[in-house]
């Protein structure tokens, strides 16, 4: 760890000297990435592949973890373009880092914290999102967020992290997390919203509504003939509401058969 | 009516008026300005007066019209807040005659409501909702017409607009009055969003699995057009014959097996359930000419 005694003076001119990984998550719009172990980045087998991304990895990776600081001498564009790629090939290896149990754990820890904000849908009640990418290669698409309650995606609330790309999270990120913290799937609710007018439901939106509701029951009856429990109030489960009647009659049908 | 004329051709030069006021105010903009004559009409306050203190004096702020008798200092931010309720409660009312809902539907385009964060729905206006008409038990929601959802407003300063200023049938009333909203709809993706893992999509069985799939749905193949015309006054129960397709759907028969010699009480039932759908006569039976196909 002797490097990392070395300073790096960082470029936005303060006067103060810190890591050059602590200088990039404290700059505004990265407050999703997390931390990256330097032995991660120095490792070259995680890598692999990366060189197609950006040029003089070995450079990079000095910089990233402060082995070397880009000389004052080298002429500002040389200096500029050191420094995105840098940026670029920390948020690359970020991507592979966040589905190893390391990076997951540091993962969790921003998920708990809402770092990646709450789902905007109201029924969702506030569930904290998961970035993910969609495509591996960067360049194809903005980071979106991913909530794990009603399975669906949003799109960053603030501008500053629209303009994320996708590949540095990944595409796999949000699954990977889910099943290694299956403690964390959040019981789905199963209310929806049907818009009225002076108190009567819209049909042709009631009508999708119902379609909707037996779609899902279909699903809960293709559940239980696996005998997967998906028992309400439980991760994974759904949550059983007071005028659901589908769980009502789920539940006399349980009663039934014990009684049987 | 001729105090509140001479108001507003002032209102230029000196004085604004308490309205265009309270609709400029941080914070305020879902609200469009009420007409003064839908205010002075006395039918449209009805049973306003019973829900807000000082109601006399709020309207008479709310339309700049000095008070016979001068309220009270003490009571002045009583009514200044009364007002502000009283306002929006008439602003609920508002919108949903012809003059409102041309307001709104300019705001709407301008998209003062703000977009769909929903990926899918590709920036789809919001339109402001109320999920309770009684004002002080909830804040403005705002229901996007693509995924028939609501969503909390992207900022917090709409944290403290009642939801009863915009009303339960205000949405509603807007995309029966602007069809062509739901034609704008149609012609968006019904693509959904489908979890991967390393490319492989995770099964509905796995623990953190897709079990929300059902909430974006849209009727599409011919099985489920069909579904989704049963479904127009109720939900169509499910059948014995629907049951038996999801297991082979499942494809596991192993577990199937077992399940059928296992317990006796399960086969009763689903006697029970046969006559059920026996009797359900016709309703039945066309369900199952649906798995058939």
């Amino acid at each position: 760890m002797a490097t990392r005694q070395e300073e790096y003076v960082s470029d936005s001119g303060s006067d103060y000297t810190e890591y050059w990984i602590d200088w990039f998550l404290g700059s505004r719009g990265n407050e999703y990435f997390c931390d990256v172990d330097p032995e991660y980045i120095l490792d070259r087998f995680n890598l692999t592949g990366l060189n197609r991304y950006v040029d003089k990895i070995g450079l990079l990776v000095n910089i990233i973890t402060d082995q070397t600081e880009i000389s004052e001498s080298q002429p500002e564009e040389t200096r500029a373009m050191l420094e995105d790629n840098a940026k670029f090939l920390y948020a690359l290896v970020h991507a592979r880092y966040i589905i190893t149990s390391r990076g997951l754990d540091k993962m969790l820890e921003k998920y708990r914290n809402g770092d990646f904000g709450y789902c905007p849908r109201v029924n969702c009640k506030l569930t904290p999102l998961l970035p993910v990418g969609l495509s591996d290669k960067p360049g194809v698409a903005s980071v979106k967020l991913y909530c794990p309650n009603c399975e669906d995606l949003y799109n960053p609330k603030s501008s500053r992290h629209a303009s994320i790309d996708g590949a540095f999270f990944g595409t796999s990120f949000p699954a990977m997390f889910l099943q290694t913290f299956p403690n964390l799937v959040p019981t789905h609710n199963v209310e929806m919203y049907v818009p009225k007018i002076f108190g009567f439901q819209m049909h042709s939106e009631a009508q999708m509504t119902r379609w909707r509701a037996l779609k899902c029951e279909q699903m809960l009856s293709r559940l239980d003939k696996m005998g997967i429990d998906y028992a309400k109030n439980t991760p994974g489960g759904f949550i059983e509401s007071a005028e659901d009647e589908r769980f009502k009659k789920r539940d006399m049908d349980g009663r039934k058969q014990s009684a049987i | 009516m001729s105090t509140y004329n001479n108001v507003q051709s002032d209102s230029s030069e000196e004085v604004e008026s308490w309205i265009s006021i309270f609709c400029s105010m941080f914070g305020h903009d879902y609200f469009v300005e009420v007409a003064p004559e839908f205010i002075e009409d006395n039918f449209n306050l009805t049973g306003l007066s019973s829900l807000v203190p000082f109601f006399r004096d709020a309207s008479d702020t709310i339309l700049d019209l000095e008070p016979e008798v001068p309220i009270k200092a003490a009571n002045v931010p009583l009514v200044e807040h009364a007002a502000e309720v009283l306002y929006g409660l008439i602003h609920a009312r508002y919108i949903l005659t012809k003059h409102g809902l041309r307001a709104m539907a300019e705001k709407y385009q301008d998209n003062c409501f703000g977009s769909c964060p929903r990926y899918y729905c590709q920036g789809m206006h919001l339109l402001p909702i109320g999920r309770y008409d009684q004002p002080g038990i909830e804040t403005v929601r705002l229901y996007c017409p693509n995924c028939n959802d609501i969503y909390l407003p992207p900022s917090s300063r709409y944290l403290n607009i009642d939801g009863a200023f915009f009303g339960t049938s205000f949405a509603g009333m807007f995309l029966k009055m602007y069809p062509e909203i739901g034609t704008q709809c149609e012609k968006r993706t019904k693509q959904q969003f489908q979890l991967k893992l390393f490319g492989f999509s995770l099964n509905e069985r796995a623990p953190g699995g897709s079990r929300m799939k059902w909430l974006r749905q849209h009727p599409q193949t011919k099985e489920e057009l069909e579904e989704y015309k049963k479904c127009e006054f109720g939900i169509p129960k499910l059948t014995d014959e629907e049951d038996k397709k999801a297991k082979s759907d499942s494809g596991d028969e192993m577990l199937d097996v077992e399940k059928s010699k296992g317990s006796p009480g399960s086969q009763k039932d689903s006697g029970k359930e046969d006559e059920v759908a026996g009797t359900k006569g016709s309703g039945g039976e066309s369900m199952m000419s649906i798995v058939k196909d």
